[in-house]
């Protein structure tokens, strides 16, 4: 069941022509800040991490409006409930197949973005795993407020200012990822989020 | 199989109560039309049966698997007609019987066309294929021959007789005759 729910979702974000939208927003991000900045190697450097993680989270809410609205909208979720599925497990799919949507291509455009940044290998690969650990989490955010916002005018912009604040810890530990015993606090913050999120969008599109 | 019960059912929507005190009794192989004006609450009632609204008051059982078909008919624009039959019947279990269900609408020949593609009647089409596919005993169409020309309506006709048959029960909300014999009416509002 979960899988068959999982595929379904994955097959939509492939024939998304919003597919690539969020992985080029991130490199173009990355890519605009020398220019703002200027060329001061040692300065974008520092200022790296931050510039990564506040695009990393801008990049997760992009296709925000389309992760559940469009199921509402078109009766799919009234079929999934007519069967008796639980809307968790359809969130959790849906959680799952967002990471993987956004996520890994963002994984894999960071060398670039970090080349752009003159980030230095070690500091990448820190970056690199800091992410892997707290996207999960940024994704977990994004379902439950594509959830809360589902069938309203405007929601992508109300699932902002939703996420946003929520999102503070994670960009938190994210960017200070060199201090002891942040990556845990990363993965806890993603543990949580992943373990609320599928409940707290579930109750959101469940019928009065 | 055993007969759907509603019983002193009660609807409030926004505030509004929609009815109250309905109850029907919906033998196998037996079909319900629920009938009224506009908003009299024909589609809240389906919707009640379908489990995706809560009623005020009053209880429905019995009646076995629930199969819904709504005015929305929850087609992906982007993906085949084939492909999006085939995710529902997979949730359902009924891939076996997908192939007769698209024979049934005839829609096998459209398998392969993206959704945004179709008319408005072939998607009512392929929803209700999709809950002949289901394989549940109670089928709850809310104006299924709307869209639908008349060879298709025929169709339709055909597969509920089918349904009825093999002991299947129908709540169907109508406004005009859509081809089911002998059934009970229910008039709302």
């Amino acid at each position: 069941m979960f899988l068959t729910l999982l595929h379904r979702d994955l097959m939509a974000i492939a024939r998304s022509p919003a597919l690539w939208l969020p992985v080029m927003f991130f490199v173009l991000a990355a890519a605009l800040f020398p220019f703002a900045v200027g060329p001061d190697a040692r300065l974008l450097a520092r200022i790296a991490p931050g510039i990564i993680w506040v695009s990393a989270l801008l990049a997760s809410l992009l296709p925000v409006e389309t992760l559940l609205a469009p199921d509402v909208e078109d009766g799919s979720i009234d079929q999934l409930i007519a069967r008796g599925i639980a809307l968790e497990l359809v969130c959790a799919a849906r959680i799952l197949a967002h990471w993987v949507g956004f996520a890994v291509p963002l994984l894999a455009a960071l060398p670039v973005a970090g080349v752009l940044l003159g980030l230095s290998a070690d500091d990448g690969t820190r970056i690199a795993i800091a992410l892997a650990l707290g996207t999960p989490a940024l994704a977990s955010l994004a379902v439950v407020a594509a959830a809360l916002t589902a069938g309203l005018k405007g929601g992508g912009a109300l699932a902002g200012l939703i996420v946003l604040p929520l999102a503070l810890p994670v960009l938190i530990f994210g960017v200070g990822s060199d201090v002891a015993g942040a990556f845990r606090l990363l993965a806890a913050a993603s543990l949580v989020a992943l373990a609320v999120g599928p409940f707290a969008a579930a109750a959101a599109l469940r019928p009065e | 199989m055993n007969a759907l019960v509603i019983d002193n059912l009660a609807c409030r929507r926004g505030g509004r109560l929609l009815f109250d005190a309905v109850s029907a009794r919906v033998e196998p192989g037996g079909a319900l039309l629920l009938t009224g004006p506009n908003g009299a609450g024909k589609s809240s009632l389906l919707r009640l049966l379908a489990g995706l609204l809560r009623a005020e008051a009053g209880s429905v059982s019995g009646g076995g698997r629930r199969a819904f078909a709504g005015h929305e008919v929850a087609l992906k624009p982007r993906h085949s007609l084939g492909a999006e039959l085939d995710y529902w019947a997979r949730l359902d279990g009924g891939r076996d019987r997908l192939a007769a269900a698209l024979a049934a609408m005839n829609l096998a020949g459209l398998v392969d066309v993206p959704c945004r593609h179709l008319s408005s009647g072939q998607k009512r089409r392929a929803a209700i294929a999709r809950v002949i596919a289901a394989g549940a005993e109670c089928w709850l169409l809310d104006e299924p021959t709307a869209g639908l020309d008349a060879a298709s309506a025929g169709l339709l006709t055909a597969a509920m007789a089918q349904h009825r048959a093999a002991g299947g029960l129908i709540v169907a909300a109508v406004h005009g005759d859509i081809g089911l014999a002998d059934a009970a009416t229910l008039r709302l509002g």
